[in-house]
């Protein structure tokens, strides 16, 4: 007699066996890419071929490709730099805060929110290296190397210093951690490979596997190895965001010399990321026909953290106008009051539109449980985050302290196409994370289809 | 050099069933090669008579290192080899070195740890494990008993597999 629990909700449907979470996933690695992949995965070369033109031309002629001026010196580039780290804190966040919180619905889409991640990372750091006009001397401004100035070393007071070690460690932790949980999963890829005779790709997967055994010894280890990660991860990925706020809070310009600004940066990486996550969920599951592991449930969890990261989001701007009027600081009162009435008052408007009231819409059970709204208002929740990167740089900037600098920022095609260039680059690396890599966690999907899996009947 | 091993491999298709055979097995006195599973099995390890990893101990030396590390490199170059003023603060305050430290602690934890993994359990993208069950990655939950290890003999090992649930018992020499 089959009973289900009532005070467990379904994770997987379907009825799945164990053998039918190691077929579904693998198979997608196994078989031929599909019309709609390849569309996608064109699409996404287009994008990033254009982007990359645009890299080139950039780099050949140097900053000044960009709108930037005297006055905002800091505009689209920092703005889609913090935008694409923001983004990357989703997958941290689902794989390790909700480890250790047990959460056990994080296991269909951590692998997939991971890889995100890393993806999100790697498009950040493109900005501030092309920001630096000649990357290729990058890493002796960036690290404290021996130089051609004797022993000069680089800045320990700096924020921009501690952003260089706190991107590239978190990059670095994020990539062990999630490759660390794809090894268990290469092996199942290379011993059905080995099954069906194919020795090329039992190769290939059986290096990428590290020669996994499966032993109880190994995933003892195993296990305390992802615990203690997790662990490491959780205080990281707070402080990410904390120091990417750093490099605007610890300066004296008003509206950025603010000391909200670390859980109110961090809860709105959340925010954002958890969007991006649905985005690309919405359209994986799909492709990939992953309707039996990424639930209705699965969707409806996530929006209910978008409404939580959202709603604090939210007084956290209220709050910044509070501190501004209540402060009496006339750089501060004007500041905020060119923010809301000056002249980029349509990107304050949408930024408020957007990320504070759009998830709201989330309370009704009927919108965060269906597919379109969600993925309409994923994209919504995106472009305002977007857009409050824009307003807390351009606006704190393009009004300077003396009127005869006051200026507005306006892009070049250089400006786009560098952002450009970063889709471009998410999407393909992401299409082809989705071809060749298990999109979804099998190990620990197995680990838990008895608990919470729906019978067959 | 293990030119010759016998093994009794024993396949369970339930987690639960194996848990119990674990213990049953052991209990009477059969010396265990290994147990292969396709995910973690929680308590397995303990059934098993395994010693808690030592890993948390060496992720927490790896993280010291970081942690001095970082701290000594930097009041050490802002400090003393080539002190800067920058916004007349002190030559080595501590709080803006924090950031960085932190950072590097984590740094070096997460990779001397994974490192270490690598190491104790002899994982190496050129080696290839020794497989009792090519299914024990997919669904099934394989038990290896070595022959040379245990006084019984083989056909009892396999009476005591089938009689604690084994679905299947089979022969295994490398």
């Amino acid at each position: 007699m089959q009973v289900s629990s009532t005070l467990r909700e379904t994770l997987i449907t379907g009825g799945k066996t164990v053998h039918d979470v190691s077929h579904d996933i693998s198979k997608q690695v196994e078989g031929k890419p599909t019309r709609s992949w390849w569309m996608a995965f064109g699409f996404s070369l287009a994008l990033l071929g254009v982007g990359f033109y645009s890299l080139c031309y950039l780099l050949w002629t140097g900053v000044g490709a960009w709108g930037l001026n005297k006055t905002v010196g800091w505009a689209w580039d920092i703005t889609n730099f913090v935008w694409w780290v923001g983004i990357g804190h989703a997958g941290t966040l689902i794989s390790a805060i909700l480890l250790l919180f047990r959460q056990k619905w994080r296991m269909s889409i951590n692998r997939a929110a991971e890889a995100m991640t890393i993806f999100a990372v790697i498009c950040a750091a493109t900005f501030p290296f092309a920001h630096m006009g000649r990357l290729w001397l990058g890493f002796y401004w960036a690290f404290p190397l021996p130089n051609a100035f004797g022993s000069l070393w680089a800045n320990f007071n700096s924020p921009l210093l501690w952003d260089v070690f706190a991107i590239s460690t978190y990059f670095s932790v994020s990539l062990v951690f999630w490759y660390m949980g794809l090894i268990p999963d290469f092996a199942v890829i290379r011993d059905r490979a080995i099954t069906m005779g194919d020795k090329t790709r039992a190769t290939i997967y059986n290096a990428l596997s590290f020669g996994w055994d499966g032993a109880a010894r190994t995933w003892s280890r195993y296990e305390s190895v992802a615990l203690i990660l997790a662990g490491l991860s959780t205080p990281l990925v707070l402080s990410v965001h904390t120091i990417v706020s750093m490099d605007f809070a610890t300066s004296i310009i008003p509206g950025w010399h603010t000391t909200i600004f670390p859980p109110y940066f961090v809860a709105g990486a959340i925010f954002s990321g958890f969007a991006m996550v649905l985005t690309l969920l919405i359209i994986t599951r799909k492709l990939f026909k992953l309707e039996d592991y990424i639930t209705i449930y699965h969707i409806e969890l996530m929006n209910i953290i978008i409404i939580i990261t959202g709603s604090i989001v939210g007084v956290a701007y209220i709050t910044e106008l509070f501190i501004a009027w209540y402060g009496r600081v006339p750089g501060e009162m004007y500041a905020f009051w060119n923010r809301a009435l000056g002249p980029y008052w349509w990107a304050y408007a949408s930024m408020m539109t957007c990320n504070v009231i759009s998830p709201q819409l989330f309370w009704f059970k009927k919108i965060r449980t269906s597919i379109v709204a969600t993925f309409v208002l994923s994209i919504i929740v995106n472009i305002g985050m977007w857009f409050e990167r824009f307003v807390i740089i351009v606006t704190s900037l393009h009004r300077d302290y003396l009127p005869s600098s006051w200026t507005m920022f306006y892009p070049t095609i250089y400006d786009v196409g560098e952002y450009i260039f970063t889709f471009g680059f998410f999407f393909t690396a992401f299409l082809l994370f989705a071809k060749f890599f298990p999109v979804v966690n099998m190990a620990e999907i197995k680990s838990i289809l008895k608990s919470s899996s729906e019978k067959k009947h | 050099m293990e030119s010759n091993k016998n093994f009794v491999v024993g396949v369970f298709d339930d987690e639960d069933v194996l848990l119990h055979a674990v213990e049953k097995i052991r209990d009477k006195g059969v010396k265990i090669h290994e147990v292969f599973t396709p995910y973690p099995i929680h308590g397995l390890d303990d059934a098993l008579g395994y010693r808690r990893s030592r890993l948390p101990k060496a992720a927490f030396l790896f993280g010291l290192t970081g942690t001095s590390l970082a701290l000594f490199t930097q009041i050490w170059m802002l400090g003393f080899d080539w002190p800067m003023i920058i916004g007349g603060k002190n030559f080595a305050s501590l709080p803006p070195f924090i950031p960085v430290t932190f950072e590097f602690t984590v740094l070096l934890s997460a990779f001397g740890m994974v490192g270490t993994f690598f190491i104790a359990s002899d994982m190496k993208p050129y080696k290839w494990p020794r497989q009792f069950d090519i299914r024990s990655t997919d669904d099934k939950h394989i038990m290896a008993i070595d022959l040379a290890t245990n006084k019984f003999s083989k056909e009892e090992l396999k009476s005591i597999l089938k009689d604690s649930g084994a679905q299947e018992v089979n022969d295994k020499n490398f």
